[in-house]
């Protein structure tokens, strides 16, 4: 019954991750594709680990697969916030279809004005 | 100070111990390791994380909301999984891409980190960068021009039960 349960939460997890690489592929610039990839390979990933935990039960590989939850669901969106920033001021433009922009602007201001005298 | 870096210490070496689960009652090997490994991680980043003190650790009222933030969060992660698959298999790609301001009232800086990571696995928000009380966001579907009005969308379902839990 546990093997059945976790199979089917492995198969929506490897669904969810299918859904990211094909947002890598179709979405147009690196913000829209750090969105799906994000998005939906934390999920997805989550989804697999959870279905082996149930597989496995409470035991030393089980619980590491909780573990290994925990990590991707903190270091994901931040690893996708880091890479959005660092490309934004690098100066990897928006896709020309955009709607707005509010942060060129401030983006250019320094973040710690007391650090740039000297 | 000293309290604070024993809870630090301390919640290392639980993961240590997790991760080198089961061990042998006499394995004195991984327990020495995990120790070093926790007070040489200890020496090269001795700043203990802001905003935790010890009067709201006692408070259970906290730990409630704390476990009631993670199905609120894990509901609105299925709500962003659907979302993105059907932008991504809709064959005309229906997006409105733009980044957008909104502002935050939180203060504590582990409730702001956890609200930007909680914004960007939310349907079409990717956090970007805070500045003061500005968080900036990219979102994938503008409908609204008004800060209020993304504010209340993108931040609001957090803000209630982050603030009730930090602050």
């Amino acid at each position: 019954m546990s093997y059945t349960l976790g199979i089917i939460i492995i198969g929506i997890g490897i669904l969810f991750d299918i859904g990211g690489c094909i947002g890598l592929i179709r979405m147009p610039d690196v913000y829209n594709r750090l969105q799906s990839a994000t998005k939906c390979v934390t999920m997805g990933t989550c989804c697999i680990l959870l279905g082996i935990f149930i597989i496995e039960g409470i035991n030393p590989s089980g619980l590491k697969a909780l573990l290994a939850m925990i990590f991707v669901g903190l270091t994901s969106p931040t690893g996708a916030h880091s890479l959005a920033r660092a490309s934004y001021r690098y100066g990897v433009k928006l896709w020309k279809k955009s709607v707005g922009d509010e942060y060129s602007e401030i983006c250019r201001q320094p973040e710690h004005p007391e650090w740039e005298q000297d | 100070m000293i309290i604070k870096r024993l809870i630090v210490f301390t919640a290392l070496f639980v993961i240590w111990l997790m991760c080198t689960w089961p061990f042998s009652p006499f394995d004195l090997q991984s327990f020495i390791a995990g120790l070093l490994a926790a007070g040489i991680v200890l020496m090269i980043f001795p700043s203990t994380p802001r905003g935790i003190n010890s009067s709201k650790l006692s408070q259970p009222k906290r730990y409630i909301w704390a476990v009631v933030y993670v199905p609120v969060l894990v509901w609105h992660m299925i709500k962003a999984n659907l979302d993105v698959l059907y932008r991504v298999v809709h064959p005309d790609l229906p997006i409105k891409p733009g980044i957008v301001k909104i502002k935050t009232s939180l203060n504590n800086p582990i409730a702001r980190a956890i609200l930007c990571n909680s914004i960007t696995l939310t349907p079409g928000t990717l956090a970007i960068d805070i500045r003061g009380e500005d968080i900036y966001v990219h979102w994938i579907y503008i409908r609204k021009r008004s800060v209020k009005s993304h504010t209340e969308e993108i931040g609001g379902r957090f803000e209630s039960i982050l603030k009730k839990v930090f602050e």
